[in-house]
């Protein structure tokens, strides 16, 4: 009863989460192309690529990525072989162990009419298939926390699929190993197929005892031959048929070598292993397991699919899936050419393999508070568009794509590039008609800015400035405007001659220091060796400074 | 002759030609690249938002060649100009230097000033040399009239980077000459490509680009000259109505008689072809 309630509620969470899940697909918007393609389009035009690809040519390049790449991983064992090993030992031992064993009644039952679970060869492979999961698990965390090599981060849901999978194969081995040890179930057995007088009781269970592991109160051992031999040949008569010898379960019979019985112990494990399982398949849609089907799906409609060609809307439809399609291995991040930026700005949005979590919050439409859009709009234009990231994702995500749309996501929010963004917010914030009406004073009003221009040690050569205005003069900047202060406001030696006079409103206010293209002309030409576009420099990394902490 | 080839973000990503070309020019003319998988970003993008990040960025880079004990070639000029910033700034300031180093070592790494830094024009020019190269050359340009853009960040600050004299450069307009094209001399040659400011402030960005693809046209050059992936996807994104712009890779493997193919030419610039003497 209990067994049927659960599995049929984790069988339609399941679904249900399926269904969801594969929605989205259709309802996500990423990016600028996606924005008026409408849903029912986009399922339509999926449906017709898909029957045009099925009835085409191609039928041959998608069976082929199938077997090389979704199945087999090809393109992983040429990457990194013990990472192709746990993935296929994980992958194959869960399948074979998913169809053989716990889908036995509609499977192996029907395939092979000798079937007993506790027979040869079905015993022998169920412990081989949970001892590849095992493997593979052992190989996922080292690698996810013992390699010497760079490790990838873990996060929330990767502790979740680790510790669910280890959940259910441990719990299955325990269950095996209580099982074997257990003297009720061996009682209760005897009861039910074995026809035994009263004296045949004591050889069969010395026997038990002797050879399959069972531990008895009353029965135990040593046991002389006799008693042995006439257990085995009632053995034969009744037990035989379905059972082989424990030992080739051979991770149930090593942990049931080292255990003791507790009464109903098996029976807990089954509890326990049967819930797993279903939490397991009831969580899976909305864990990263979904990745076994939206990863495949992106492998194959990248093997089909090409840019510029195929329907826009199919394309906002596999970007979407290739936010599921994400198992956050890491690789991206390994190989990113900013990641080293993190070091200095810690925020895990720099990082390619954090920043999809957050993508897929903006794809659903969730409002994210003002402050973290900030951080976002910051790490996600910390970013060289090298491409490293999309060339080594083992799931075929194009990565990049992915990040030009989230920066159009962000510029509709109001959150464009940083240097357009603090342009404007420094802009408005030292709004410079209107400081431009204050009368100036001559004495230096902030002489901690001097102190404050530490950071590069050259920017505070501004204080040496005589006010020759070469390098106003040579500025192509300034060069390219009629009256270049209506555009730009202070020109260099003025943000030099404010700086000296501790005005740094005047200077931060100034569209120069975003317009500046840093030629370093001004620079190369100061008679006094002011660092002018280093000056500009450090003042617009201070503007970034101060947003922060306007934000936080 | 070796050198740690420091490729950068934007060339493999964007610009191909201009590594399969400096590959195979280098390769002609003897020279050893090695490939270090682990150079990443040299910085440059990060130098609006965070010194520090900037300084960190071109120090690993750096740390890694030395590692390998190999003198570092940049292909783009913004890249030469960084690492070269950045190792000024941590030569001259210890503190800043033992802040750096102490986050490298936590990766096994350690900044340490003896560190040659190149560019692909000055490895050509100083460490091939000229007549080495023009050695090699077997069919030169005839009547080919070659506009040199030097490109801001290897120029400027020159106390920095030490590529050529800042007002009166010649070491691009040399290695343009012995190719027998003839380099022109023209009002707007130092001046910046605009590159920077794409996508900060592209009317200005292209209109720094547009005057100077007309000025150099002016000046009656058939081509411009680049040796940076900034510079010529800025010319090449902006040049339609002006003149074409090429890399010197493919300028010089050309005349050294290698084929299009390897140069990575497209039809844009294919016609270059007929200026080669015989």
């Amino acid at each position: 009863m209990f067994y049927t309630i659960t599995l049929y509620a984790s069988l339609a969470i399941f679904g249900i989460g399926l269904v969801y899940k594969i929605s989205n697909w259709f309802r996500y918007k990423i990016g600028r192309d996606a924005r008026d393609i409408s849903v029912s389009t986009r399922i339509s035009a999926a449906i017709k690529g898909i029957l045009s690809t099925l009835f085409s040519a191609k039928i041959g390049i998608l069976i082929k990525v199938f077997i090389l790449n979704v199945l087999l991983q090809a393109h992983l064992l040429r990457k990194d072989f013990l990472r192709w090993l746990a993935h296929i030992c994980i992958f194959g031992g869960f399948m074979l162990l998913l169809l053989m064993h716990a889908l036995e009644k509609y499977i192996t039952s029907v395939l092979f009419a000798e079937y007993y679970p506790t027979l040869n060869p079905f015993m022998f492979l169920r412990d081989l298939f949970g001892a590849m999961v095992i493997v593979g698990l052992a190989l996922v965390l080292y690698r996810r926390f013992f390699s010497k090599k760079p490790r990838p981060t873990t996060s929330g849901m990767d502790y979740y699929a680790i510790i669910i999978l280890s959940a259910i194969m441990i719990l299955g081995v325990l269950l095996e190993a209580t099982k074997i040890v257990s003297h009720s179930k061996y009682e209760e057995m005897v009861e039910e197929y074995a026809m035994l007088e009263e004296e045949e009781e004591m050889p069969l269970e010395a026997y038990w005892v002797e050879k399959f592991g069972v531990i008895s109160a009353d029965v135990k051992g040593p046991f002389d031959k006799d008693t042995l031999e006439e257990g085995k040949e009632l053995h034969e008569m009744s037990c035989a048929d379905c059972h082989s010898r424990p030992q080739w379960a051979f991770m149930g019979y090593a942990v049931a070598r080292v255990i003791q019985p507790v009464y109903f112990a098996h029976t807990f494990m089954w509890y326990l292993h049967f819930l797993a399982c279903f939490i397991g398949l009831a969580y899976l849609p909305f864990s990263k397991f979904f990745h076994i089907f939206a990863t495949p799906a992106t492998l194959l409609l990248n093997a089909v699919m090409e840019p510029g060609k195929s329907d826009p809307a199919n394309i906002a439809t596999k970007q979407a899936i290739e936010l599921d399609a994400c198992i956050h291995c890491g690789d991206c991040t390994a190989r990113c050419s900013v990641a080293v930026a993190f070091k200095q700005i810690p925020n895990p949005n720099i990082l390619p393999s954090e920043k999809l979590a957050v993508l897929r919050d903006m794809a659903s439409g969730k409002k994210l508070p003002e402050k973290q859009l900030r951080i976002i709009q910051e790490g996600i234009h910390i970013c060289t568009d090298c491409h490293r990231c999309t060339d080594v994702c083992p799931a075929g995500i194009n990565l990049e794509d992915l990040w030009f749309s989230m920066r159009d996501i962000l510029a509709q929010l109001g959150y464009p590039k940083p240097e357009v963004w603090a342009r404007e917010g420094m802009g408005a914030e030292y709004d410079l008609t209107r400081l431009k009406a204050q009368t100036l004073s001559l004495t230096p009003v902030d002489r901690g800015f001097l102190g404050g221009l530490g950071e590069s040690a050259q920017a505070s050569t501004f204080s040496v400035c005589f006010g020759c205005q070469t390098c106003t003069n040579v500025c192509p900047v300034v060069d390219n405007y009629e009256n270049p202060q209506e555009v730009v406001g202070l020109v260099p030696h003025q943000i030099m001659h404010a700086l000296a006079l501790g005005r740094r409103d005047l200077a931060f206010g100034s569209r120069m220091l975003w317009d500046c293209v840093t030629c370093y002309i001004c620079q190369e030409y100061c008679p006094q060796g002011v660092s002018v576009t280093d000056v500009l420099y450090e003042l617009k990394n201070l503007s970034f400074i101060h947003l922060k902490e306007k934000t936080e | 002759m070796e050198f740690a080839l420091f490729l950068g973000c934007t060339t493999p990503s964007r610009l191909k030609a201009y590594e399969s070309s400096s590959r195979a020019v280098l390769g002609e003319l003897g020279v050893t690249l090695v490939d270090i998988q682990e150079f990443k970003c040299c910085g440059y993008p990060l130098r609006n938002i965070d010194f520090k990040a900037f300084v960190l960025s071109s120090a690993r880079n750096l740390a890694l060649a030395k590692k390998e004990g190999l003198k570092i070639m940049a292909l783009c000029k913004c890249g030469y100009g960084t690492l070269k910033k950045a190792a000024h700034l941590m030569n001259e300031n210890s503190s800043l230097r033992e802040e750096i180093n102490e986050i490298l070592a936590k990766e096994g790494l350690q900044y340490e000033a003896e560190i040659d830094i190149m560019h692909l024009l000055t490895v050509l020019y100083k460490e091939v040399g000229l007549e080495a190269i023009k050695e090699k050359i077997a069919r030169p340009y005839e009547n080919l009239k070659v506009a040199t853009h030097y490109g801001c960040h290897a120029l400027r600050p020159s106390q920095v980077t030490q590529f050529d004299d800042p007002v009166a450069p010649t070491l691009f307009d040399e290695l343009v000459s012995i190719t027998g094209a003839k380099s022109i001399e023209w009002p707007m040659k130092l001046e910046c490509c605009g590159g920077p400011l794409s996508g900060v402030n592209d009317e200005l960005s292209f209109s720094f680009t547009d005057k100077k693809l007309l000025d150099a046209k002016k000046a009656g050059a058939d081509y411009l000259t680049t040796a940076c992936p900034f510079c010529q996807i800025q010319f090449d994104t902006v040049q339609d109505h002006h003149i074409p712009s090429i890399l010197y890779s493919q300028l010089l493997g050309l005349c050294l008689g290698l084929d299009k193919e390897t140069l990575g030419f497209d039809s844009k610039r294919a016609e270059i072809e007929n200026f080669l003497g015989d």
